[in-house]
């Protein structure tokens, strides 16, 4: 079985390399691409969109609703996530200690529900003491992380990056503040909630500009249609609908991403992991 | 004089690939995962696709391989085959 599988692979390998044989040099100006594809968009972007970024410009804008769809599969993603790994039962055997003495509480009924203050702690099985300069050197490092994210986000129009790196981004700083801590860190200030209604709410901000255009009388996502609203230059328009797109795929993302690590950490439970 | 770095950096793509697949240790080949999806940013770079190798850092390098390595955590680190 496993000879016959190496041979699929060795098949099919030679058949992907047999076929970029045919494909046209790396950067070679007689390619369909760059006879009259590439240079349509490197004379026009500028004018008719204000993007220097010309790779934004073609993703958020001449592409956008291919784009619109990656979002959505994204979203896709993180709601395939959910639907499969989350687990709402409680856990079979629970361990709480109570903080100012130190006696630990170990519960194999799951229907237990322990009614006290502040003073006892869920422990988790496999959790391990965090070492400090863990915690700190990710304390410090977190604030900066998300601001680059932003930085990533909102500079998407003039360097590389965009919606979706910056949403990655920051949602691996997130992420980064569960591993360092602990998963129920995280959950305390990044719920459930905040982040299923982030994801649907970044690919609403993409497909409601669309409509929005739409409505303003365009195509869909014709961002230029939507200058009367925006009391800007109407040559900047089309630069400002594309960072309203960026921002919703980025917030899309970033839920997400924070959506998958929680439920596949913690087999859905959302209580202990990482 | 740029093709050296590309024929070294693609040369090291190779290893990292054909190492994931043999080594049975799965956190292992996460690892190797991020320095494939490294190496290949690198690649990017230098034919000037500063965008898709910044996706490839992000994503590939960054995010994947947290969700790999939770995924070991949660199953086993072991593979049969």
């Amino acid at each position: 079985m496993k000879f016959i599988g190496f041979v699929i692979v060795c098949l099919t390998g030679g058949l992907l390399l047999y076929g970029t044989v045919d494909l046209p040099d790396w950067g070679d100006p007689a390619s369909p691409a760059s006879t009259h594809l590439s240079d349509y968009y490197i004379e026009h972007i500028v004018e008719q969109t204000q993007v220097p970024n010309l790779v934004t410009a073609v993703l958020a804008d001449y592409r956008g609703y291919d784009t619109m769809f990656e979002t959505a599969v994204v979203f896709c993603a993180g709601l395939a996530c959910f639907l499969l790994l989350r687990d709402f039962r409680p856990k079979k055997d629970r361990y709480f200690r109570h903080v100012p003495t130190g006696v630990m509480l170990h519960f194999k009924n799951p229907d237990t529900r322990l009614v006290a203050g502040n003073e006892f702690e869920h422990m988790d099985k496999d959790w391990v003491p965090s070492d400090m300069i863990i915690k700190t050197v990710c304390r410090i490092l977190i604030p900066f992380i998300q601001i680059y994210a932003l930085y990533v986000v909102a500079h998407g129009d003039f360097s590389p990056g965009g919606g979706f790196q910056g949403g990655v981004i920051f949602g691996s700083s997130l992420i980064l503040m569960a591993i360092s801590y602990n998963l129920k860190t995280l959950v305390k200030r990044v719920t459930e909630k905040f982040l299923s209604i982030f994801a649907a709410l970044g690919v609403l901000i993409y497909v409601g500009l669309g409509f929005l255009a739409m409505i303003m009388g365009g195509h869909f996502l014709d961002y230029g249609m939507l200058a009367p609203l925006l009391p800007s230059d109407p040559g900047h328009i089309r630069a400002l609908g594309m960072l309203g797109v960026e921002i919703g795929v980025g917030i899309a993302v970033m839920a997400v991403m924070v959506i998958i690590y929680m439920n596949i950490v913690s087999e859905g439970r959302h209580d202990e992991g990482l | 004089m740029l093709w050296p770095i590309d024929l070294i950096v693609l040369t090291f793509v190779i290893f990292c690939a054909i190492a994931a697949i043999t080594v049975r240790d799965l956190l292992g080949t996460a690892i190797l995962f991020s320095a494939y999806s490294f190496l290949m940013c690198l690649l990017w770079a230098v034919m000037g696709a500063v965008d898709v190798a910044f996706t490839e850092a992000s994503v590939g390098a960054g995010v994947s391989t947290v969700f790999f390595v939770a995924a070991v955590f949660r199953t086993s680190r072991r593979t049969k085959d």
